[in-house]
């Protein structure tokens, strides 16, 4: 099992840190949109989390280049922000809601089900890099409790079967 | 009391967040009238119609946007906080995907009062679908000319902490930094986004402006009480019938809203405690729903609107275990740059729990209250008043469930 500390870091890291023209393109256009240019390192970080996978130090230092700040100063907003992660994670996050109405509804059961059905725990990946399993605060879906959000989608209405169902769906 | 859907009207249609939908309803058409209204008009017609922010504060808009310095020769800023995440409240998420250019219209119209001539839209990271949703209405409000011409919109997207939707966190996130809240003042209307001053304004309440400005103050005004008009959405969740999104006006009970609109409790069918207004909102119990959900009814009633997230809980659940998770979300949420918010979010979040495992010590329960209420008023932002408001009243309205937990 893989915890937060990734172990295969070194193999991923590999791949040089460095966008594409395109990107480097996008990334100008981004800073224009702004009347200072730094405010767009929360979607250049997106950027760089999609194409490098996550956001390790060297990728902050990276980002913190174009941007004419110190890699201290991307580190901290980094860790700041629950959506950017700084260790490899599986092809698949899901995220388990377990604020107020989803638990009224069955979210403990839910996050049950999940570790016992991928084998790890909350905060883990499975071996095969498949799946990162968390435990998330209010979607802003309670209407739909229990729910989850797996990648960019939002799975409403959960029991075992459909979760069974959905997991069948992850490659 | 169910009245006319306003915010809600088109939801229905499947297309209802398209540019075409939106044009065949009336889209627009607020905007064209405003063009022809000085900036100073608009607002007052604000003012006048008693809207209240909607995002949680309760402040009203009209009043807010006239605190912008008259004589600014600088950029003004206007920023909408879709960062939606109060616990128990997903209203802002329909209305990005439903109904995104009565945004966009909302925005033309309160730029035009405020003079400004770029707004931020900020969205919370999770909202992948909302984003796209509204960043689609945006690229077709530039084809078709609606913006681009003297305003510019710019979609920004969150990177996930719930304290980036308090105003000041929201400008630090959205200037590319970590989202610590600021001492206010100065407010933002006066020094905001990029040191200019800024109008942050809730999706909601911002949808609002457009039927304001083509039906009048005195219309909107008349569907609430003295001291807010209009409608606003109600997020039901928790055990209820019909969890949903419920449109209705301000001076709706909360009685009303649970029997008659969301269909009733569910568990064992009895009501025990209702959270009002997401859950930095003070508790209710079972039989103190005959409120109105405006902003004074609530406030005199000892909690907040908030945000109108309604979250309802039957006989059957246990109120220390709902503390618990409540307690475990500001633990995880302070942004710790205050001591008083930052140590007892976590302490407190520690006791509730040994309580709920049954490992509680006799005065835990005094130490909480003690501990909460001490820290209460003296933070750089009102987060910490938020946790405050559900610790101290879970505890005093249900103290008998929780002692019955504690070992002699
Ligand atoms: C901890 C905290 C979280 C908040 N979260 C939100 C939020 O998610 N969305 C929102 O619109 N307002 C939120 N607010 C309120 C904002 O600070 C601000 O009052 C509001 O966006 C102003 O818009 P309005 O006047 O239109 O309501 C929050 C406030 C606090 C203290
Ligand atoms: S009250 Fe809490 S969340 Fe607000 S600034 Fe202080 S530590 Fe941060
Ligand atoms: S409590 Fe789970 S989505 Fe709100």
């Amino acid at each position: 099992m893989r915890g937060q500390d990734g172990t295969d870091a070194a193999t991923r890291a590999s791949t040089p840190v460095a966008f594409s023209v395109e990107q480097l393109a996008e990334v100008h256009r981004l800073q224009g949109l702004y009347p200072d240019r730094r405010a767009a390192l929360l979607p250049v970080l997106h950027l760089a989390q999609e194409t490098f996978g996550y956001v390790s130090l060297e990728v902050e230092a990276y980002v913190a280049a174009l941007f004419d700040l110190t890699p201290a100063h991307v580190h901290e907003v980094v860790t700041f922000y629950t959506l950017f992660f700084r260790a490899p994670k599986g092809r698949h996050i899901v995220a388990v809601c377990h604020n107020l109405s989803c638990h009224l509804a069955g979210a403990p059961m839910i996050v049950a089900h999940l570790r016992r059905r991928l084998g790890i725990d909350v905060g883990e990946t499975t071996d095969d890099g498949r799946v990162t399993l968390q435990s998330v605060e209010c979607l802003c879906a309670c209407e739909h409790a229990p729910m989850m959000q797996v990648d960019d989608r939002y799975e409403f209405g959960l029991t075992p079967e459909k979760v069974d169902r959905i997991l069948e769906g992850l490659r | 009391m169910t009245a006319e859907k306003i915010l809600t009207r088109n939801f229905a249609r499947a297309d209802s967040h398209t540019l075409k939908a939106y044009l065949e309803t009336g889209g627009y058409t607020a905007w064209q009238k405003a063009q022809t209204l000085p900036p100073a008009e608009i607002t007052e017609e604000v003012k006048q119609s008693n809207l209240r922010g909607l995002g949680g504060a309760g402040f009203p808009t009209g009043t807010k946007w006239s605190f912008i310095p008259k004589s600014h020769g600088g950029p003004v800023y206007l920023v909408i906080n879709a960062d939606e995440g109060e616990p128990g409240t997903f209203k802002d998420r329909y209305l990005l995907e439903r109904d995104p250019h009565a945004v966009i219209e909302g925005m033309l119209i309160a730029a035009r009062a405020i003079r400004s001539a770029t707004g931020f839209v900020y969205v919370r990271g999770e909202y992948v679908e909302p984003y796209r949703r509204f960043a689609t209405a945006v690229s077709e409000a530039y084809d078709a000319g609606y913006l681009g011409k003297g305003f510019d919109v710019v979609v920004h997207r969150g990177a996930g902490a719930y304290i980036c939707g308090e105003e000041t966190g929201l400008i630090s996130s959205l200037e590319g930094k970590k989202g610590w809240p600021k001492l206010k003042p100065p407010f933002p209307a006066i020094k905001g986004a990029f040191g200019a001053p800024t109008i942050v304004n809730n999706v909601e309440t911002i949808c609002h402006v457009p039927h304001i400005i083509a039906r009048g103050a005195a219309w909107f005004a008349a569907l609430g009480t003295k001291t807010q008009g209009g409608t606003r959405m109600y997020s039901v969740s928790g055990r209820v019938t019909r969890p949903g999104v419920y449109e209705a006006s301000v001076a709706i009970t909360l009685r009303q809203l649970v029997y008659d609109l969301a269909g009733g409790v569910t568990g064992n069918g009895r009501l025990k405690a209702v959270v009002p207004g997401g859950s930095s909102a003070a508790i209710l119990r079972g039989d103190e729903i005959d409120v109105t959900m405006d902003v004074d009814g609530l406030r005199n009633a000892g909690t907040m609107a908030g945000s109108a997230g309604v979250i309802v809980m039957d006989e059957t659940v246990s109120i220390p275990e709902a503390l618990m998770v409540v307690a475990r979300f500001y633990a995880h949420e302070s942004c710790g740059q205050c001591t008083p918010c930052r140590e007892s979010t976590g302490w407190i979040y520690k006791m509730v729990r040994r309580i709920v495992e049954g490992r509680g010590r006799k005065d835990d329960l005094d130490t909480i209250l003690d501990v909460a209420r001490r820290g209460a008023g003296t933070t750089i932002c009102a987060f910490y008043d938020g946790a405050v408001g559900p610790y101290v009243s879970y505890i005093e309205k249900f103290r008998a469930e929780f002692e019955a937990l504690i070992p002699r």
